[in-house]
This record gives structure tokens, sequence and C-alpha cells, in this order.
């Protein structure tokens, strides 16, 4: 915990925009964060008298929780508004809100909004730091860090390490944030899934692209399994559930025939029995749970890294 | 009292190049056209020395917004924004709130421009009523009241059936349908080009099938069943498209946009909300077949597509933002800039006067004696920065702010009315 160093930007956007300097900052700072988390008093007081809100303008337990578990280890104050209990109903823009919130003394703001883009134009918009918490089909950076944090306690450094993204990946902020974050780090990355739900020009992104699930994972390190969402197959993207697991669902069968230290990672939550097999979801391959617990430590590294040493938000005299 | 243009270069008729010549204004009709025309008594005198003399600027496509939303812009500020761009004559679209659709609606728009419009003002009235694709208009009504085209730009006519009548309807009035050709159901949700950047944004895609698919059709209709066109062409392959049809004599004409040849999809990366139209802002490769289509003459006229929009439909997430920018006072600089190494001064000034004229069957667009006095006088050399801030239009929502680029206007005379003098709009009296 002594790192004075910070992130070189004032929000965390998107791992497209991070170097590899910056993600490996990142997660080593996490382990320390994880260090805490052991500590029988889980708090420091790094971000004592910062003032968070989580502004989330779609449903999510997982990663509001996180980042309100995490801003609160770190002694920070945290305020967590939701959709309903928004202004959004009464048709105020993004830009409004933000505004309003930043006035009120926030030194950050942890956003997710079901539009690609929406942090960064809070970000233009507001002097204190915005952390993009999944925007639309774009990026869920933390997420794509506490995956990358997760790979290198389990395998060591990533360089070489192949991994295969599996399952929408047209609609998958994840995949995007994983495929932009290992790439800097060296990783081997290749993405399956039906055609209708690989985007065109993912290799630009530096990927490959496989229709062949057992063969792209018989020689992989790591499986990032995605969630599909049923509203595609209402779409027509894919004609059924049954059809998508015989062809791309992940089941102990299908692993044995993998390195034997293969592991199986999941965003969560999981649809068992559709992208991933009870067995697997709950055997030994899998570190889903352990993701959920370091998604903790990474969210601590970020607000650590954006908002210590910073002066809080001043409130202007007169207002 | 008349007016003489002295010194400047002119592009005359149907030449080719510029020709040092004098014009001589008087009663709001050019009078004469000829080297060292002698100073009548009581005239005023514009030096054009070193200038170039053209044909007021035609755009056979843009959005006044009126009747609708005059915060964005009306027909006062729309034609002044025009003006300033060097156009004399413009052709506004139907789609406003409510449309254009009954021969009524055409009065309104000609009456209101009659009384605050500084450039003439040309309707295109809707083809179908409510846009809605589905019932054909009172064309011959509606083209008494004024309307130029017919067109439900905004929307595709997505009814083949409706669109065979339509260009079957026309053919006795001379009239032509134009197309926005976008298969709906292809487009869907797309916010812009699909392709890599969208794929890196996360942005869902329009491909370019959903232009292209729309094209094919419509050029398969007018070779069986009357001449078409087909405004905002994005595409590569439309270009391809119609170029093919043009060789097999199929009356189709296009036109396209300043921003499909000066920018391209990456112009949308940052999530960059004033770079967001439609048809979306396409590849690289489409921007060098719209140059070659722009130089071949398939693609026949530039228009603006001018589509004001107030801040607030800008200033969101990129997926709620309005799609379209403004285009007047940025048309003829862009051409100038982005096409004069490929193709000559006096053509790009066709496809924005005379051809865009011919294509709406307008007596406009040509300096010649006895013609209406609508001219523009230009520095196509002078090099500017875009200052949105500068902009006569209501609405600031373009992606060109601070580009340089060269050529300017410099006076804009509309029936021998000075509107623009020294690049400035002249006070009303």
């Amino acid at each position: 915990m002594n790192k004075v160093k910070g992130l070189k930007t004032k929000d965390l956007l998107g791992l497209r925009y991070l170097s590899a300097e910056d993600i490996n900052l990142i997660l080593d700072t996490t382990q320390s964060m994880k260090e805490v988390m052991t500590r029988p008093v889980r708090k420091v007081p790094a971000l004592l008298g910062k003032n968070i809100v989580t502004l989330f303008y779609e449903p999510s337990t997982r990663t509001r929780t996180s980042f309100d578990v995490a801003a609160k280890n770190l002694s920070a104050n945290t305020t967590n508004i939701g959709l309903a209990q928004s202004s959004v109903k009464k048709g105020e823009t993004l830009i409004d809100t933000a505004k309003n919130l930043e006035v009120m003394g926030y030194d950050g703001v942890i956003i997710r909004h079901k539009m690609s883009g929406a942090p960064h134009l809070l970000a233009e918009n507001i002097k204190g730091a915005v952390i993009n918490a999944g925007d639309g089909c774009n990026e869920h950076p933390t997420q794509g860090l506490l995956d990358m944090f997760t790979m290198k306690e389990k395998k060591g450094d990533l360089a070489g390490k192949k991994v295969v993204i599996v399952g929408d990946i047209a609609h998958s902020r994840v995949a995007r944030s994983n495929i932009w974050g290992l790439n800097k780090l060296g990783a081997k990355v290749v993405v399956v899934g039906p055609p209708t739900l690989i985007p065109i020009g993912i290799t630009e992104m530096g990927c490959e692209v496989s229709y062949n699930l057992e063969k792209a994972i018989s020689d992989a390190d790591f499986i990032n399994v995605l969630r599909i969402q049923l509203e595609r197959q209402e779409e027509g993207l894919f004609p059924s559930v049954e059809e998508y697991h015989k062809l791309y669902g992940i089941t102990v069968d299908r692993l044995k025939k993998c390195k034997p230290d293969v592991v199986v990672m999941h965003p969560g939550p999981i649809n068992r029995g559709v992208e991933i097999s009870s067995e697997v979801a709950d055997g030994p391959y899998n570190v889903i749970l352990e993701q959920v617990t370091n998604g903790v430590a990474v969210r601590m590294a970020v607000l650590f890294l954006l908002l210590s040493g910073k002066k809080p938000m001043l409130m202007k005299k007169g207002l | 009292m008349g007016i003489v243009i002295r010194g400047g270069k002119i592009l005359e008729g149907s030449s080719q190049k510029e020709i040092k010549k004098d014009i001589f204004i008087q009663e709001g009709i050019i009078k004469s056209i000829a080297e060292n025309i002698a100073l009548p008594k009581n005239v005023q005198v514009i030096e054009a020395e070193n200038l170039i003399v053209i044909p007021g600027l035609v755009d056979m496509h843009c959005h006044l917004r009126d009747p609708g939303d005059p915060e964005e812009e009306t027909i006062a500020s729309g034609t002044m924004s025009a003006a300033k761009g060097g156009f004399t004559s413009i052709a506004c679209m139907a789609n406003t709130t409510p449309p254009i659709d009954s021969p009524a609606a055409v009065r309104y728009v000609v009456s209101k421009a009659k009384q605050e419009g500084i450039v003439n003002v040309f309707p295109i009235a809707a083809a179908t009523l409510g846009l809605k694709g589905t019932h054909l208009v009172e064309m011959e009504r509606m083209i008494e009241e004024g309307a130029v085209a017919f067109s439900d730009d905004g929307n595709p006519i997505s009814d083949p059936r409706i669109l065979r009548l339509l260009l079957e309807y026309a053919r006795p009035f001379g009239v032509k349908i134009i197309s926005h050709p976008e298969v709906l159901a292809m487009s869907k949700n797309g916010q812009m080009n699909e392709g890599v950047l969208s794929t890196m944004l996360g942005l869902e895609g329009i491909s370019s099938q959903a232009e292209e698919l729309m094209v094919e059709r419509d050029i398969l209709l007018a070779a069986k069943f009357g001449a078409i066109h087909i405004t905002h062409v994005s595409t590569a392959q439309s270009v391809i498209m119609i170029r093919e049809a043009k060789s097999k004599g199929i009356p189709v004409t296009c036109d396209t946009c300043p921003h499909y040849f000066s920018l391209s999809e990456k112009n949308v990366d940052g999530f960059n909300t004033f770079a967001k139209v439609n048809p979306p802002l396409r590849t690289e490769e489409d921007v060098k077949e719209i140059i070659k289509g722009l130089k071949d003459g398939t693609i026949d006229a530039i228009a603006t597509d001018h589509a004001p929009h107030r801040e607030e439909k800008k200033k969101v997430e990129f997926g709620l933002a309005a799609k379209g920018m403004v285009g007047f006072e940025t048309a003829l600089p862009l051409a100038l800039t982005f096409l004069s190494k490929e193709i000559p001064l006096a053509k790009i000034i066709k496809m924005m006067t005379i051809n865009p004229a011919k294509i709406l069957g307008i007596p406009k667009g040509e300096l010649k004696e006895g013609a209406a006095a609508d001219l523009a006088i230009i520095d196509p050399n002078a090099k500017h920065k875009i200052d949105i801030k500068q902009f006569a239009s209501k609405s600031k929502n373009s992606p060109f702010d601070g580009m340089e680029v060269q050529g300017e206007i410099v006076y804009t005379i509309v029936e021998g009315k000075v509107v623009v003098k020294e690049g400035r709009l002249v006070p009303l009296k």
C-alpha cells in the first residue's frame, strides 16, 4: 500500500485506452488490496472523506455491490443511484444528472449504462473521476482487469498464454475489454461462437475467430465463457438454446480433451445448462467465485489509483 | 439601381472554364455578360478582381424545420445560412412536423419563404400521405402550389409497389421522385457504419447493404416504370450500381453530400455525436468511390442534407443522439478542399448548380443574359478555419468545426439583391 504513483488518466473508460504499464500497475495494486481483504479488519483509510456514487442505468447486483464494498473497504462514502430512483424517468439528461452530482461533491462516479459511450460523455462533462462499470456492448474494464488478475494468479505471466472466449462476442463488453487488455499483456486470444454472434472485423482488435469450439479449446490455458442472453434467440441470432448448448456449451466431456490445467471462467450470472453445464460450474475447473472476490480487490485498486492523492472535490463558495 | 460586377472571372452557361468578363445586373435580371462593360450611370460596382463569379448554388436536399421546431431552424435562419454558403436556391424536404403532404402545406412553405426567406425556396413535397409510404399525395395540386419534386426523405418508400405507382403517376408531370435508399429491416437499430470501428466501439452497425439493396431495387423499378433520383448516396457499391444503370440508359440520377467525400467512419471514434448521420459515414474505400463517381459523372449533384438539430439532441449518449449535420455553410469549401485535386472547378460548380436545377426542373443554376441574377462571388483559394460559432444557422451541429478549408463565399446575390457582402449577411432593411 505504499504506492504513490497513480494512473495517468482521470477516468477508467476502457482497457482500449490503457497501456500495458497502466494495466500492470492496477494488477500489482490489486495484489496489495487482496491482502487487505484478508485482514481481520478489512478497512484502510485510503479514501477517507471521499464521496463516490454508483450510477446504474441498468440492473446489476454483482458489479454494483462489488464496487460498493470496494469503496467501503477504502473508507469512502458511497451512494447508490439506480434507474428507478433517478431523474431519467423525468427526462433529465445524463449530463444534467452528472452536473448535479458534481456540485454535491462527488469525487468519483461509477456508471453502468446500456448505451456504449455513455461514460465517455460523462467524463467529458465532469471534473471527477468516471469509472465505467459497463457501457452497452463497448467495455467493462474492471471485469477485464479482474479476469486478467485471476488468470495471472492461476498461471503467472500472461505472455503467450492462450485465452478462448466463447459466446455472444457481438454483444459482449466483457469480450471487448478482455481482447484489449489481454493483447496488451501479450496473450493470444481466440473468440468462438456462432457466426451470427461474432461481429465483423473483430480480428482487427487482435484475436482469431474459430467456429470449432473443441479445436479452439484443445490447447487453451483459459476458457472465458460468456453469458448467452435469451433475448438474442428471440431476435433470431441463433435458433435455439439447445442447439447453442450442443455446439458451444462448456461441458466436462469437452474439458476432458483439453489441457489438464485448463481454467474455466465466467463473468456471471451463469445460465446453467446453456453456455456452461452445472457440472463445470460447480466442478474443479472453474474459478467463477474467485473471480468475484478478485473483482472487489481490482475495484479497490482502481478506486485507489484514481482517487487517492487527489484533492477532494471542493464545493465552490457561494453555491 | 443596377450592379456591375467588374474584373472577375466568370463561369458562364455551359463553359468549362472561367473567362474574365463583367456582368451587368438590372431589375433582378442579368442584362449583359461581356468584356469591359462601360459603366452605366448610377450603378453599384462590385470589384471582383481575383475572384470567380459563379451561378448561385442550388441545393436539392435540405431540412428547414418549418413547420416544426423554430429553435432548430426557421426559413429565415435557414435561408440566411444558405446565403452565407453561396446558395441562392434551396429545395427543402417534407419531413417537417407536420409533414408537407397537402397542397395547403406546400402553400404554407411557399408563402413563409416569400415573407422571410432571403434565397429562393422550392418545397419538395411528401411522396405519400404522412410519409407513411402507403397512399400517394395529390401531385398535381401540390405542383400547382409550388412543389418541385416528391420524396419521403427521412424514410424510405419501403413498399416496392407504392414506389412503382409513384414513378408511374409522376410521369405526366415530369417531376422526380426522390428516394432515400434504406432497407429499415437491415439498418434496424444501427448507430454507425458496420465495420471494424462499430465492432470496436460496441455500437450497432448499419451495413452498406442496407443502402445498396434499396438502390438496386430503385434501379430495377426505374428501368421499367419511370425516372428516379436517389439521394445521399454513401457507399462504393451504390455508385458502381448506378454507374452501370446509367450506362444502360436507365433513367436514374443521384446525389451525395459533402460529408460522404470529406469524412469517414473514423470521425465517429470517441463517440462523436456530431458525426452521427443517416446514412452513416462510411469507410475510406467508399469515400474513394464517391469521389470517382463525382469525377466520372455517375453522381450528378452535391446536396447538403442540411439537418439542423438543437444542442440537446446531440449532447447525449451516442445511441440517443439525433442523426444529421448542418451543411449550407460548409458545402462549397468542403467541395473545393476535397475535390479540387481531382475535379476541375467548373465541374464542381456544375454539380452544385445546373445539375441539381435540371433534376428538379427549376430554371436556376446558370449565368446567362436574361436569367434571374442569382449568383455568388467566391475566392476559391482563400483558406480559413471552419468556426461553428459564425454559422447563421440556428443549429451548430457540425463535425467540421476547426477544420482548415479552402474557398470563401465573398458575395451572394439573389435576384439582383446583395444578401451577402464581404462574407457577411447584409442586414435586412
